[in-house]
């Protein structure tokens, strides 16, 4: 079997199997525990409809740092819009991902330019990059990182770095790119459900939470 | 990371091994669909050290506020997480160890107000507070805590207070009475409301109980103290000892339900807020049947509708915000609307409403004589923001900021008194 046809057969096959089902098994572990309210009357004016709001509040007002913050939130807050609207644009709207995304559920919307993407690619490498020299160089994040936050680092930037290098046909053919690519997203999805990339479903949970809890007390979101 | 911080502080004789157990069985029966999902969002990227004033004041990165709950997240991960039985079987997140525990004794307790700023600045939203007051739970259950607040622990277990036992109550209020000539009802059988204190109103600052009774007086208020249900501040809220908590807070439930009272006045004290606003129900079963409030809420509706009238100050003055009223409590706009009341010309800090660094003796740490050093630097933050405002007046709604607040000043010989707002409210009534 070529390489090409493992990494588009049974490679993705099983990452998307170990991604859906891994996915879902953290999310009902998280569900099936007890949800421990606390049934305090609420800030006067406070409906229960208010808390529903305060959930949304809470998973929009954390988008941006308060003003109390912005000095000291201003790197990691623009940094990290760039590389989660950077990937967004890359996955979602490069003509062969949606291609991909089509044969696979039927679904396709518009495209951007391929030129257009590809510069999107490399600024979000370049802001990944800074990102990883940012938790080296910061005593804070050095602290307090993981084999988590580094492998999850990794298993990010790897897609759009093999993305890159196959749409540029750099350094070696493009069936062998092109695979490169396809493991490097296998291993993305593999790592997924595992690591810290499931915040990108949890922060709804969180945000919204604290957001609830908040608004029942009339306190700052 | 190396452990080797200050000797921890051990309660009881509890094995090596049991309180361990002990740790971890608490900590995770405060695991439930919230607190877990904190546990999986965090994305360490560290924003909330730059929240916090024990990092912000010593650059020391073991302050960053996430770190304080290491153990408690590695509890969750191997015991209670998705794929705990992974970690376990391949000993991919280790046990807890007890050196941990008594390292991070510290971190939970010395250097942690639970002041909620790290919450503000999360941007995954996670109440990093509240989860650090719950891993106090497993602590207080391992008998690692320090040694000062364990010591207030037992007293109140012994009096129901940590300022007085319950039959000495009486006369101690008789006292103040006579020494400021207020007249202050005690153990009156039926009341409409139920006055509550913190502990130094029976000690540094008996003059805000006198203060109390003058402006109930004042609007000849059906309400009374009482001998058998007075202590709000809730120790157990603060060292995690959750038998304490529910003890205390249904004292004053059933002592309500007793006399009849509609309302339950809180004193002047951020976490008695906390506990009985927010966390009561919790042991109630349901929303408890007494309106309780804040001394700062009951003041500033007595100003709105008119029931008391105030002489103006005409100075100017800054508000130190507690916490537990303020950025966990929601109370912003009321002791800003007394301060306009009384005439006060407000000058805000640059931070300030539920921005505000906390006085630096929140979460017991005020009562903590060990964390006594930590805390005196951290108070340089707060002294120089009010530095800048420029105004005369430091004035808080919270009886343990405002100890914490005159000693950092007496620590650095800085001439600044803090004002308590019901007392200024009562100094400028027109009688």
């Amino acid at each position: 079997m070529e390489l090409l046809e493992f990494a588009r057969g049974p490679a993705l096959q099983s990452a998307m199997v170990i991604f859906v089902a891994g996915v879902l098994w953290r999310i009902i572990g998280i569900l099936a525990l007890p949800f421990i309210s606390i049934p305090s009357r609420a800030r006067k004016g406070v409906l229960p409809e208010g808390e529903v709001k305060g959930w949304f509040e809470g998973i929009w007002r954390r988008m941006w740092p308060h003003k109390s913050f912005i000095r000291q939130a201003l790197f990691s807050t623009i940094n990290g819009h760039v590389y989660h609207i950077g990937l967004f644009v890359v996955v979602f709207l490069f003509a062969p991902h949606i291609a991909f995304i089509k044969d696979l559920t039927g679904l396709s919307w518009a495209s951007l330019p391929s030129n257009l993407v590809n510069a999107v690619g490399v600024v979000t490498a370049a802001s990944l990059i800074a990102a990883l020299i940012h938790r080296l160089t910061n005593p804070v994040q050095r602290l307090i990182s993981t084999f988590n936050d580094y492998f999850s680092w990794f298993v990010t930037l790897a897609p759009v770095l093999t993305g890159l290098l196959a749409v540029s046909h750099l350094g070696a053919r493009y069936e062998t790119l092109l695979a490169i690519h396809l493991l490097s997203i296998a291993l993305l999805l593999i790592w997924f459900p595992f690591g810290k990339l499931m915040h990108a479903f949890l922060f709804v949970v969180s945000r919204g939470a604290t957001g609830a809890r908040m608004k029942h007390r009339g306190a700052q979101i | 990371m190396s452990l080797t911080a200050k000797k921890a502080d051990q309660q009881g004789d509890l094995s090596d091994d049991q309180r361990i157990i002990n740790a971890m069985h608490t900590f995770v029966n405060d695991f439930g669909l919230t607190a877990a999902t904190y546990m999986e969002s965090c994305v360490k990227c560290g924003l909330c050290a730059q929240a916090c004033q024990f990092y912000v004041t010593t650059g020391n990165p073991k302050y960053t506020p996430i770190g304080k709950i290491r153990p408690f997240q590695q509890a969750y991960d191997r015991h209670m997480g998705p794929f705990a039985p992974v970690y376990r079987f391949f000993n991919l997140v280790p046990a807890v160890t007890l050196k941990e525990l008594k390292y991070w004794q510290e971190l939970i307790y010395d250097s942690c107000t639970l002041c909620g700023r790290c919450t503000l600045i999360c941007p995954m939203g996670i109440d990093i507070a509240e989860l650090v007051k719950e891993a106090r739970h497993g602590m207080f259950e391992a008998g690692l805590i320090p040694e000062r607040l364990a010591l207030m622990d037992r007293t109140t277990v012994a009096w129901g207070s940590p300022a007085t036992p319950a039959e000495d109550f009486a006369e101690i209020i008789e006292e103040i009475s006579q020494e400021y000539d207020v007249p202050i009802n005690v153990d009156k059988e039926k009341a409409n409301i139920l006055v509550t204190l913190a502990p130094a109103e029976l000690g540094d600052h008996t003059k805000a109980v006198a203060d109390m009774a003058k402006i109930l007086n004042s609007i000849d208020a059906d309400w009374t103290l009482c001998s058998d249900g007075f202590e709000a501040s809730n120790i157990g809220f603060i060292n995690g000892d959750l038998a304490l908590q529910k003890k205390l807070t249904m004292k004053l439930i059933e002592t309500a339900q007793r006399i009849g009272a509609k309302t339950l006045v809180l004193p002047e004290c951020g976490h008695a807020y906390g506990a009985a606003r927010w966390e009561a129900a919790r042991w109630y079963g349901g929303p408890v049947p007494v309106n309780v409030v804040h001394m700062t809420e009951f003041l500033d509706d007595l100003v709105s509708t008119g029931k008391i009238k105030l002489d103006h100050v005409d100075e100017t003055a800054s508000f130190h915000d507690p916490c537990q009223l303020v950025r966990r409590g929601g109370v912003t706009k009321a002791p800003r609307q007394i301060m306009e009341a009384l005439g006060l010309d407000l000058i805000e800090m640059e931070d300030s409403g539920s921005f505000g660094w906390c006085c630096g003796g929140g979460g017991g740490v005020v009562s903590n004589t060990r964390a006594d050093k930590l805390r005196h630097k951290v108070f340089d933050l707060k002294k120089k923001q009010f530095e800048e405002t420029g105004a005369k007046r430091l004035v808080t709604a919270c009886g343990q900021c405002r100890i914490t607040l005159t000693m950092g000043a007496k620590h650095i010989n800085w001439n600044q008194e803090t004002d308590s707002l019901l007392e200024l409210v009562a100094n400028n009534l027109v009688t």
